[in-house]
This record gives C-alpha cells, structure tokens and sequence, in this order.
C-alpha cells in the first residue's frame, strides 16, 4: 500500500503534492427473473406495489427461500474477478429501520461472504495498466424506494425494488485517481456484462457505486475517509473524486481534520455535501438470520459454473492482439463490449484482421456514435461489412469506393458485392483505360510534369488527378505504376 | 455486566421504542436482573465450541429462479395504516 | 346421546366416520359451547359461520365418501397462526385489525385433511410469556381451580387459550407453538397432552416468528392419540419453509399402543434441581415405574449443561425476537401512533403497539446483539447451545431412547401471582422445557397426576430428533397407567 506514489497522479496543494486515495463498494444488481428471496418478478419499473410477494412486504410469518440462480451469478461474478469462492458462506441480518426496508433488516453476508478476494486489471488510456484489489463480494437484498415529491409532509413507498438480489463488490483503497476510478468502474461494468450476472445499467440504478475517498501526503499513513454514497454515473464518480480530494486537501492546508462521515455528490454543483440524516451512530446489530441456513455448495458446482464462463475482456484482448495481430489499443477498444467483440471477430474471421479493426472501429462505430445507435442496432451487418473488407482486398473496390459503397448499405442496405456490380463501383484494373487517363493527365498538366521531374513528392497530386478522372474507381497501385513510369520519376 | 439510565435509553431508542422518564428505571431494575440472571453463562469454557447456525443439520434448498409471486398489490397494502395510489404513504422522510 | 364435546379427537373421528354424528351436530354443539365460556377467554375471536359452513362441506364429503383423516373435526387455532380472511393478532395491539391475506401452511394442510375451525385463541403477545397474562386481549382462565376456591389460575403460556380451550371441551383439539415451553408447559397446567415435533417437523410460513431457531408448530389434544392423529396432519416438508425438513411423515397413530419392552429410558440427574418441590420429585418416581413395568429399561444420564439452557435461551430467544419484530413499524399493516417526524411516529407506534413483556424482551435483545456485547452474549449463548446439544447426542448415542423429566417446576399458580415484580421468576417456568428447544428436539408433555392442591402435574418425555413415535408409544403407556384428568364440574358456562 506504501509504493511510491506515482509523480503524475498528485494534485497540486499550496503546502505540496497530495495523493488521492480511493476505494469503491459498487452494488451491482444481479440478472435474474425473481427476487433474491421471493418469487416477485424483478423487472424494472411496474404499478407500485405490484413487483411485491408477501415476503417482500415483510407480512407476518413470512419465510425467505433463496433463488439459486443468483447464488450461480454470484459465483460466476466472483470466478470472473478471479477471486477465492468461499464454499460456506453466512447470511446475516443488518438491523435498521427505514420505511423502504419492511423487515426492519436487510439480509446480507457480513463475516463470511460467498465471494472472497480478487482483481479487477484496468487498462488506462495512456496505455498503462493498474491492479485493483477486490477485498470481498457478499449478496443482499435491494431496499424499496421513498419518493419524497408527490406529497408536501408525506414520502411515498413502493416495495417493487424491495429484496431485488443485489452484489455488494468491494474494492482495496488501490485507486489514486479520478481517472482511475472511472476505469476501475468501468471496467468492472464490462467484466459483470459479459458475465451476463448485471446488466450495468447506471440510469435504472443497476450499478451505484460508494466512492470512498482520503487524501495523504505521498508516504503518509492513510487519511480519514469520507464516504460518498449512491454515485450513479461514471462521469459523476470522477467528479465526486476530484471534488472531495479537493475539499479535504482544502480543510487540510487550513490546519483542519477530517470528519468521517457519509456525503453526497450534487452533480449540479460538482460539490459533495454531507448526509445530516446518517449522521446518527449505525448499531447494525448483525447476526446470522435464523431463517436461513448457511449457504453450501462443494467445489464441483463451481467447477461446472467455471467450465461455462465466457471469454473475459483481458483473454479476449490477448486473444485478438495475438491472433488478428491488433494494436493493444484497437484490442482494447473492441473488447470494451461483448457484442462489439463479436461483432468484430464474424468480420475478422477468415479475412485480415486489421483491415477488419480498422473497418469496425473507424468506419462503422463512428458512424454508430453519430447515430447515437448501439452495435445491436446496427443496419449494416457483421456479414455485409465482411463483405466490404473482402471486395476492398480482393481489389474489386478502391477504399474511396468502400467508404461509399458502406454509405449505401447503412442506408438502403442490400448485398455489397451485387451492389458494387449493378452501380457500376467495380475498380477499374483495365491498364489500357488507365493509361489513357493517364495521359490524358499529363498531356493537359505539362508545368506540373516538369515539377514533377525535379520534386517526385509531386506524384500524389498526379494520383489524385487520375482518380479524379476515373470517378475513383482506377487500381491506385496501377495508377502509380503508371505515372512513375511515364514521368520517368 | 448492567445497564445505566443513558443505556436504557440508547437501546430503545435503537429498538425504536419509546420511553417515558418514569418507565427508565423500572425498565433498568428490570434488564438488570435479566443480564444478572444470564451473567452465570460467563461460568461455561466455550473453548473452540462451534457457536449452533442451525439446529438441524441438513442443506439448505434452492428456488429455481422463476417469477412465481406477486402482481397483487391490493394485497400488498390492504392492511396500511395509510396508502395512496398504491403506494404506502409515511411522515415525510430527509435524507 | 352424550355431549359430545366431551368425546376425544378419536371417538369423534369414528362417530363421524360410522355417520352416528355428523360434522354439523358436533360443529354446533362445539359453537354453542364456545359461546358459554366467554368467561374463560379462551377464544379472541370465534368464526361460528365459518365453523358450520366447514362442517356442511365435510358432512358432503363424508357422504360421498371422499373424508379427510380430520373430516368435521372442530378445531381452534392458536391466534399466531395466519388464517386467509381472518383476523390474526398474535396477541398484540400492534396486529389488533391485520387480516392476513394468507393462510400458514400448517392450517392450509389442516383444512385439506377436513378439518373445521372454530374461532382464534388466546396467547401470550407474540408468544412471549408462561401464563398467558401478555396478551392484549388479557389472560386466558384456565376451566381448573383448585377444590373449593374461585381464585382464577392460569392455563400456562404461551398457548394458554389452546390448553384452556381443550381442557374446556371448546375444541377436540387445538394448534400451538413452542419457542421455549409454550405447548407443553399449559399442557402440563392444564390436564392435556402436548407436543413440540422436532425442529423443523412442522412448517413455520404463516405462523407469526417469535424466534426462529427455536419455535415450532404442534398440537394440544386431550389424549396422546388425539395429539398423534393432528401432529400427521400439521407435521410436514414446505418448500417456502427452508429450515422444515424433508423427511416423510409416519402415521404417528400407528405408534400409539406399540410396546416399549426394551426401550431404553434416560433419567437426567440434573433435572433434579435444587428446591423441586417432593410432588413433582414423588410424580416423576411415578412415571419412572409406570415405565419400568411396562418393560423399559431405566438409566440415568447426564446432560450437564442444563442448567445454562434458560439462561442462553434468554439471550437467543429476544435477539432473535428483536429483529423478528422489527416489521411492525406501522408502515405497511397493524397499528400507527402518529409522531412528529417518521422516527417517532415508529417509537410511538410500537410504544403504544407492545406490551410491557414484550418491549421487555426487545429491549434485552436489541442490547446483547448491540456493538460490543454480541460475543459476550449471544455468541456465547450459541456456543453453548451447541454443548446443549451435544449432551444430548451423547446420551442418544449411548442408545437411550427417549428421556423422562418433568414438564413443570410447580401446578398452575393464579391469575396475576406470578413475575410481577422480577421477570426471571416468571421464567422458570420453563426451566425443564427450554433445553428441549435450544436443542430442537422433540418433546412431549402429559398428565401424570394431580398436586396436593388438586391440580394436573404433568411429566415431559424428550426424544431422539425426528422419533415423535417414540414419545407417542412411551407417552401412552403412562397415560394407560395415570388415567386422564378432566377439569371439575363447568363452573363457566
Ligand atoms: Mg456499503
Ligand atoms: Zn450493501
């Protein structure tokens, strides 16, 4: 925890350098069709009330039966953070009143979570990489929500979120910056989607993420940490960091202490402000819940979960930078999502890869990303923009051509390569034609040759002329030839 | 080990309970005895004794996940002190 | 013809079965009875249309032959037990109007086997209690006094309106629950028989928690017979109950008669405690050569943590209950005492919503479950729960098959006698009971004879877990030899 702090990650304080200290509990809300504890239905939104089984309602004598899958997506959850799968694990009883909680306890794991130790790999954008530490994963139940705005003096309850399962993942205090606690969550979003254990979402509140932040003089002992509760945008997370490590470096340089306590970030004011009503000493009283058994499973149940996980993010990338000879960042960015990944590798099969990167990343996500589309929404198919890649590389097509035979597609869609044939796209590879444009080039340009002859960087404007002549459509390499040939350079 | 006046408060408060001045004391002589009378489990060497989880050892069974429950919030709040709109309806909460 | 409120469970079941009563005759008869006996209060709330209407469909079964083994038998239910559309308080001001929208599994399988219900019983506030003296809708009387007083006693706790009721002749039979004694204990004051199944034996969804590691469901009857023929139909797996077990139900009947020849019973020395009365030491010698001449072998075992049980169940059982009752909060159903702000309309509530005995046991669990005290105490208490239970694996593993004590320290004590000023009076009451639930063994109470003031005394017989036939075929042979105790002339109705 003592490495030396990293020079480029300190923020600037009137009494010297500070070093920001972060550690995150991110509540990821686990994919299933039921609750943790019911048979209630877990889909978002619903009539109030209605999400609701009698146990979810806490009536009288109600009994918690445990839902196996999420105990499955827990496990998966933990093997993708290559973390220790605790075979015995606790559940216990975390005591509070709140309207939004009807038991008047959640049910949690406290000493013996299903899921212990991990990590998480993050890779920064300049091309570094910073291991997060995961201290634990536990599974809880979700409370209900308060609405406090239909009514002057009165909150509103609805139960519907009330026992939705929930994975409670605990990072070490690894993170030293704002940048990296917006890759660290960001990257965790990406491994729990394409373990398919949490959708991810921010907005419905599937992801929220408690920022715990300090600050230190680099080589010091740990600070006093604030917690910053329910952060629910990667964006605000930054912000919350840089905000609070600014406020405590500022209480600090002015001979004050920090106060342990919970805030809030207001995006608003890109301030965190303290939560009065936590103030109040928590006296949790955990104790195991009497009405479940420990939970049990032997190592070949998680030895079959095991045999049954998808590729993970860092394998893929390894895989795509060794097999289809990637950048490490192209790699990166492709396998930032599970369905780009996959979309990217039916494009890559059996063609060259980079021309395939270079096609899905350039070309079709820009394009995707001024659409403001997903990959899943895509008109133009993994198979139609193989089918681009082929005919530029079989040298049907110039890549001026395939930029605008890949316009047509995303509009009007169709097979590119009976496009390319009934619009008249196909390359001009017939040397005589070429040739006649050629010299067509150089008879009406004769200034130009002489320059030309003296500076042969002169050629591309010849090029650019040809091309211009043929509608795009002559073999630029052909066209090349050609003019070195005639112009003698 | 017993209790003093500020415990008896702290704890009902924490059991959210409320209590008069009067019932304090009362309330004190009463938890004391009680933790006097449990004091003799101090007695007991509980050395490496496995604390009981469930009394009967047997595994714990699984649901398979399916919606099987709910879509009746008449239920769900017929017996509110009160609700509206389907919602339960409390004193206005701060946070 | 006799009244027949005054036929056992069985004798009932058979004159229904040879159509020589119908299910409406006897419902009626049960109702009417009911009715007269409002003095003992034994009922908080009697559904005689429900009652008639239940008996007119089991009269139909009977005669279309298609009777459930508890066609037309009239039943009251413990008002801890949910029951769909009818009002269920568990005793308490803080439930006073909460009709459940449910019914437990346990009455669900009661009703499915034919059963009629006759109204809610009376019990201690959430169970918690030994007199019945908790409840809201005040105590339960018990139908005995002593020869030539009025002085009203107490039908034990917290199932008092269950015992009364039955001693009463107001029920052929009546649903309970035992967290700490709460079957046994008003069975042994009452005259009748009880029986706490193993832990897990009997569902526990719909019954209102007490502590949950420790309460079971389980019938009062007037006969060993009777408490057998309702235990098959309560006892049971439920997948919404993962702490029952899933083990088959035997026909518990089956066991009532079977010879104990051989049977090896263990008497524990240390249940012979300091200050127990001659009566009940000279009741349990009794019991001990009941048994021995019907051919079972007598041993004496140790079970040396006893004297910890209640102790540790004084710890377990109200942080347990403290967290078990942290729903009643006035928010979603029951009571609600407005505040100021939310946190005190929840102190206000649930100020106003328990009882004194009750706030009492929250308060003492919400404190030894609180920062800094929850090794001292409750780990500790669970510790020695487990050495609680081991004793008794010992004493099995030595091959004894069930074990004689007695169900209670003393006979019934009067209304308002008792706990008045020191709570833990009150609570040694169950000082021989408490051990069987830390436990979770089964354990069945019955009468063996009378005090010297008339009134039941009752012995209790701990068996292995999951072997209630046992106890059922020990517990016959002693009521054979003791004979039944019915309480004297209906001084109520
Ligand atoms: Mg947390
Ligand atoms: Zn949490």
């Amino acid at each position: 925890m003592n490495a030396p702090a990293d020079p480029k990650k300190l923020i600037k304080g009137a009494t010297g350098d500070w070093e920001v200290v972060v550690g995150m509990e991110i509540h990821a809300q686990v994919t299933s069709k039921s609750k943790l504890f019911s048979g209630a239905s877990t889909e978002f939104g619903g009539e109030p009330n209605d999400h609701v089984s009698l146990v979810d309602a806490a009536m009288p004598g109600m009994l918690p039966v445990i839902n196996e899958e999420c105990v499955a997506q827990a496990v998966r959850t933990g093997l993708g953070l290559k973390a220790e799968i605790n075979l015995r694990s606790v559940f216990d009883r975390k005591n509070y009143f709140y309207p939004d909680l009807p038991q008047g306890y959640q049910i949690s794991q406290y000493k013996s979570p299903i899921v212990g130790e991990g990590e998480v790999l993050v890779d920064m954008i300049d091309g570094t990489q910073i291991r997060v530490g995961v201290e634990r994963l536990h599974l809880e139940q979700d409370a209900g929500k308060s609405l406090h705005d239909q009514h002057p003096t009165m909150s509103f309850v609805d139960l519907n979120r009330s026992g939705v399962a929930l994975m409670e993942i605990v990072s070490k205090p690894d993170i030293r910056s704002a940048d990296e606690a917006k890759a660290y969550v960001t990257k965790l979003r990406t491994i729990l989607r394409y373990l398919g254990t949490c959708d991810g979402d921010m907005e419905k509140g599937s992801l929220r993420a408690d920022v715990n932040v300090s600050v230190r003089k680099p080589g010091d002992p740990l600070g006093t940490r604030c917690e910053i509760k329910n952060v629910n945008s990667i964006r605000f997370i930054g912000q919350a960091v840089e905000a609070e490590a600014r406020r405590q470096i500022g209480i600090l340089e002015d001979g004050g202490v920090i106060k342990q306590e919970t805030r809030l970030f207001d995006p608003g004011k890109g301030e965190t402000r303290s939560m009065r009503s936590k103030e109040e000493a928590h006296d949790y009283r955990y104790f195991p819940d009497p009405d479940l058994l420990p939970l049990e499973f032997d190592q070949a149940y998680v030895d079959a979960l095991a045999a049954h996980l998808p590729e993970l993010p860092d394998a893929k990338k390894a895989r795509f930078i060794a097999e289809y000879g990637l950048s490490p960042y192209d790699a990166g960015v492709l396998v930032a999502e599970r369905d780009q990944a996959d979309y990217f590798e039916s494009v890559a099969k059996g063609r060259d890869g980079k021309a395939a990167a270079n096609w899905v990343i350039n070309e079709l996500f820009g394009r995707l990303n001024k659409e403001g589309l997903d990959i899943g929404a895509s008109p133009v198919s993994a198979a139609q923009l193989g089918a681009v890649v082929d005919l530029i590389g079989e040298g049907t097509i110039s890549g001026k051509i395939a930029k605008d035979l890949f316009e047509i597609v995303w509009t009007e869609g169709g097979d590119p390569r009976a496009l390319v044939e009934s619009r008249g796209m196909k390359q001009v590879t017939d040397t005589g034609a070429i040739e006649k444009a050629v010299d067509e080039v150089i008879a009406a340009n004769p200034d130009k040759v002489q320059q030309a002859i003296a500076k042969p960087t002169m050629l591309g404007w010849f090029v650019g002329q040809v091309m211009k002549q043929t509608g795009g459509k002559a073999n630029p390499q052909s066209v090349n030839d050609l003019l070195k040939a005639k112009l003698g350079i | 080990m017993s209790v003093d006046q500020a415990t008896v408060r702290r704890i009902a408060h924490l059991a959210r309970i409320a209590v008069t001045d009067e019932e304090v004391p009362n309330l004190q002589s009463e938890l004391n005895a009680i933790l006097a009378f449990v004091e003799q489990l101090g007695e007991v060497d509980v050395t490496g004794v496995e604390p009981m989880t469930s009394v009967t050892p047997m595994a714990m069974k699984k649901r398979v996940d399916a919606v099987t429950d709910g879509g009746f919030p008449e239920k769900v709040t017929g017996n509110a002190p009160v609700s509206e709109d389907g919602f339960f309806v409390v004193p206005k909460v701060v946070e | 013809m006799t009244d027949p409120t005054k036929l056992t469970l069985a004798e009932a079941r058979d004159a229904l079965a040879n159509k020589s009563l119908s299910a409406v005759e006897l419902t009626g008869a049960f109702v009417s009875a009911v009715e007269k006996a409002r003095d003992l209060n034994a009922y908080v709330l009697e559904t005689p249309d429900k009652a008639l209407a239940m008996a007119k469909a089991s009269d139909d079964r009977i005669a279309k032959g298609a009777a459930g083994p508890l066609e037309g038998i009239p039943l009251g239910i413990k008002d801890l037990y949910a029951t769909e559309g009818v009002r269920t308080t568990a005793g308490s001001n803080i439930l006073r109007n909460f009709v459940p929208a449910y019914e437990s599994t346990v009455t669900s399988q009661l009703w499915r086997d034919g059963a009629v219900m006759l109204g809610k019983l009376n019990n201690d506030e959430f169970a918690m209690g030994s007199s019945n003296e908790s409840s809201a809708f005040g105590p339960a009387v018990s139908p005995w006094r002593r020869p030539g007083s009025n002085a009203q006693l107490v039908p034990g706790g917290s199932s008092g309106g269950s015992s009364a009721a039955v001693a009463a002749d107001l029920c052929l039979g009546a649903t309970a629950t035992d967290t700490g004694g709460s079957i046994r204990q008003p069975a042994a004051f009452t005259g009748t028989v009880g029986i706490k199944p193993t832990y897990g034996r009997c569902s526990r969804w719909g019954i209102v928690a007490f502590a949950s590691s420790l309460d079971q469901a389980g019938p009062i009857a007037k006969t060993v017979r009777d408490t057998a023929i309702l235990l098959r139909s309560m006892a049971g797996h439920d997948a919404k109950d993962t702490t029952s077990a899933d083990i088959a139900v035997p026909d518990y009947e089956a066991a009532v008669g079977r010879s104990i020849k051989g049977m090896k019973i263990g008497i524990p020395k240390e249940y012979r405690v300091d200050g127990m009365s001659s009566e009940i030491e000279a009741l349990w010698m009794q019991g001990i050569e009941w048994l021995r001449e019907a051919g079972a072998e007598i041993v004496e075992v140790s079970l040396p943590h006893t004297k910890y049980a209640l102790p540790a169940y004084y710890i377990v059982a109200p942080a347990e209950a403290s967290s078990n009752l942290a729903r009643y909060d006035g928010v979603r159903y029951g009571l609600r005492v407005p505040g100021k702000d939310i946190a005190e309309m929840y102190e206000n509530t649930r100020a106003a919503g328990f009882g004194k005995e009750v706030r009492r046991r929250i308060m003492i669990g919400t404190y030894v479950l609180s920062a800094g005290y929850y090794d001292a105490y409750y780990v500790r208490a669970q510790q020695i729960r487990t050495l609680i239970k081991r004793d008794f694996e010992t004493v099995y593993a030595a091959g004894v098959d069930a074990i004689l004590t007695p169900a209670t320290p003393s006979p019934a004590f009067g209304v308002g006698e008792m706990g008045a000023a020191d709570p833990v009076e009150m609570y040694l009451n169950d000082v021989f009971t408490v051990t069987v639930n830390m436990a979770g063994l089964p354990g069945l109470a019955l009468p063996a004879g009378l005090s010297s003031d008339g009134l039941p005394l009752g012995l209790q017989l701990i068996g292995r877990p999951f072997d209630e036939e046992t106890l059922f075929s020990v517990g016959e042979v002693i009521e054979k030899a003791a004979g039944r105790f019915t309480a004297p002339d209906r001084w109520w109705a």
